[in-house]
């Protein structure tokens, strides 16, 4: 824990904090919100991804993405909010030269998903945050400070439009975290289900997923809210849960000094890992919303929301759920769960091997193999480097039912991964390792004798071959062949009897 | 209906930065409040069975199908720009709020 948690925790002591998060994320589409610019801009030269709707010529009509739309149901589906019958569009009026038009085409009466939640897990246990509104709108082109100064002398800012337009999903929490931490998590776990619902890259790092916090701290047992600050520019998740510490922190330390707060945007500095001003908040913001005129509304029937509903595939706790179920552990499960590429490696494996059990799939996704994906990346098979998912099942399978022991098996697994060995090839160099009858008999020989109990079981007429088969493949570190130890302890046991 | 006074025409106009004179001021309040006041003429009717009207076309759900198509070439979307340093738009530097 850093020095500014541990001061943010015993401010907490004192002090509740009262938190809302609002994360902007851009939606995967291929075309832009209202026109068909290409969303596809990343490393493109400036003002190349724009046409008269996204550059707010007079007379440009805008004309919605149905994907867009679709995207916001499904995230507002996900999150159990409810979808309103109607909703209409509406012009966000403020001055900016990110914003050609002078206003931003947004949703504000009726957003498009309403009253939804998400329950995340932190370490003080399963914490469900409520979403007050996810709603839809457009981005705006992306400023940079011009060094040199213009012909005029005045400081310059440089504007690229490409962005402007893109589609922009806004979803808004209550107030009602209260620990950097559930900020924090909150925002994780989005991610992932943005990522899961497939509407949203989410990269934070990328812009593609933007988070808000609003902080402000009331005495503990008090109702009335305390002056609210605005933090931004927090590019990474735990960027988010210290610059929230942070502001706990300032916030209790001006209180407890009798120093007044001001209504504020402050920016983080992952630098000075501080949080810094940016402007007063002091005038409250007038963007004189009113119908937007040239969108008709938008009517969202039943079996629209139905066929979406039906394309939202399994959630990440329902999944990391039906995984605990299935033996993994529960951290385990959410490490796979919280990773894209193992979570399909996962499926991948399982799909190919049904008799695996998952914790061995689990171990072999969260190691081995995850050691190789981030090295060599992820074949179209959906596992790492060369490696292909049936093959990885059958070794699996091999050392699950004991026929390869585990230090071999892990052997057979990294030669697997290393150049794509089929599993048959490499199961039969061992099979061949030890495949003298004398040193088998002397491995049978010694099990025999070590276990006179399952010798005796036998003779009642017990199922103990399995058993000693077993103990003969773990002393040869699996490099047997388990159909000629078979034969051979059944003889043995037959002479016994 | 309540009327405009001097210090909301004032906000007004700083909202969508119009510098006026004190002249033009004392104009636009008596202009604006006389708009109101047909407003205010309109609000005597009795709406109360008429739902809330953001539109008059009779058109809902006009969507397009997410498909992206060229955009313009640089050059054109430049060639109005009062300044420009390459290919972007230059425009006075904004500092502080929005």
């Amino acid at each position: 824990m850093t020095a500014t948690a541990e001061r943010a925790a015993s401010a907490l002591e004192r002090y509740e904090a009262v938190i809302g998060i609002e994360i902007h994320c851009q939606l995967r589409t291929a075309s832009k919100m209202f026109c068909s610019c290409s969303t596809q801009y990343d490393g493109a030269p400036p003002n190349t991804h724009t046409c008269p709707v996204c550059l707010g010529l007079p007379g440009a009509l805008p004309v919605m993405n149905k994907a867009a739309v679709e995207h916001v149901i499904a995230t507002g589906l996900a999150i159990e909010a409810s979808v309103p019958e109607h909703t209409q569009w509406e012009r966000k009026n403020y001055f900016y030269p990110d914003l050609p038009k002078g206003y931003q085409i947004s949703q504000y009466a009726i957003p498009l998903a309403a009253d939804g939640r998400l329950t995340v897990d932190t370490s003080a246990g399963p914490f469900t945050v409520l979403i007050r509104r996810a709603h839809l709108e457009e981005d705006t082109a992306k400023l940079a400070h011009g060094d040199a100064p213009s012909s005029s002398g005045y400081r310059t800012t440089l504007v690229d439009f490409n962005r402007s337009g893109a589609p922009l999903m806004e979803i808004v929490t209550e107030p009602c975290l209260r620990t950097a931490e559930q900020a924090r998590r909150y925002a994780e776990e989005l991610q992932l289900l943005l990522r899961a619902i497939g509407v949203s890259d989410a990269d934070m790092e990328r812009g593609q997923m933007r988070v808000e916090a609003n902080v402000s701290l009331r005495p503990r047992g008090t109702e009335p809210f305390g002056t609210r600050v605005e933090v931004k520019n927090m590019n990474s998740f735990r960027a988010v849960e210290r610059a929230i510490a942070y502001e706990i922190d300032r916030q209790a330390a001006a209180i407890d000094a009798g120093e007044p707060l001001s209504m504020e945007t402050r920016g983080w500095d992952d630098g000075r890992q501080a949080t810094y001003r940016m402007r007063s908040k002091e005038t409250s913001e007038d963007y004189r919303y009113f119908p937007e005129p040239d969108l008709p509304p938008l009517r969202v029937d039943r079996a629209w929301i139905e066929r979406i509903r039906d394309g939202v595939p399994e959630l990440p706790a329902a999944r990391r759920k039906r995984y605990v179920a299935a033996g993994i552990t529960p951290y385990d499960a959410s490490v796979i769960v919280a990773d894209q590429g193992m979570t399909g490696a996962f499926e991948a494996i399982s799909a190919a091997g049904a008799a695996v059990p998952a914790k061995e799939v689990a171990n072999f996704v969260t190691g081995p193999h995850a050691r190789l994906a981030k090295a060599a990346g992820l074949n179209p098979r959906g596992t790492a480097g060369p490696s292909d998912p049936r093959e990885i099942a059958a070794i699996l399978a091999a050392i699950a039912d004991g026929t390869v022991g585990r230090p071999i098996g892990r052997d057979l697994l990294d030669r697997h991964l290393a150049d794509g060995t089929p599993a048959a090839d490499l199961l039969a160099t061992v099979r061949s390792t030890i495949s003298d009858d004398d040193d088998l008999l002397a491995h049978v020989e010694a099990v025999i004798r070590a276990n006179p109990k399952a010798v005796a079981d036998f003779r009642a007429g017990k199922p103990v071959t399995g058993f000693f088969v077993g103990q003969v493949m773990r002393a040869t570190g699996g490099a047997a062949d388990a159909a000629r130890v078979t034969a051979l302890v059944r003889a043995r046991l037959e002479a016994e009897g | 209906m309540a009327s405009l006074s001097r210090a909301d025409v004032e906000h007004v106009a700083h909202l969508a930065r119009l510098g006026l004179t004190p002249e033009e001021l004392a104009r636009l309040e008596g202009q604006l409040n006389h708009i109101l006041d047909q407003y205010a003429k309109l609000a005597e009717l009795d709406t109360d069975a008429i739902p809330p009207t953001a539109q008059t076309i009779e058109l809902e759900n006009i969507l397009r199908y997410d498909a992206a198509r060229g955009s313009l070439p640089a050059a054109e979307v430049l060639a109005n720009a009062p300044e420009r340093d390459g290919d972007f738009f230059v425009v006075p530097a904004i500092l502080g709020g929005e």
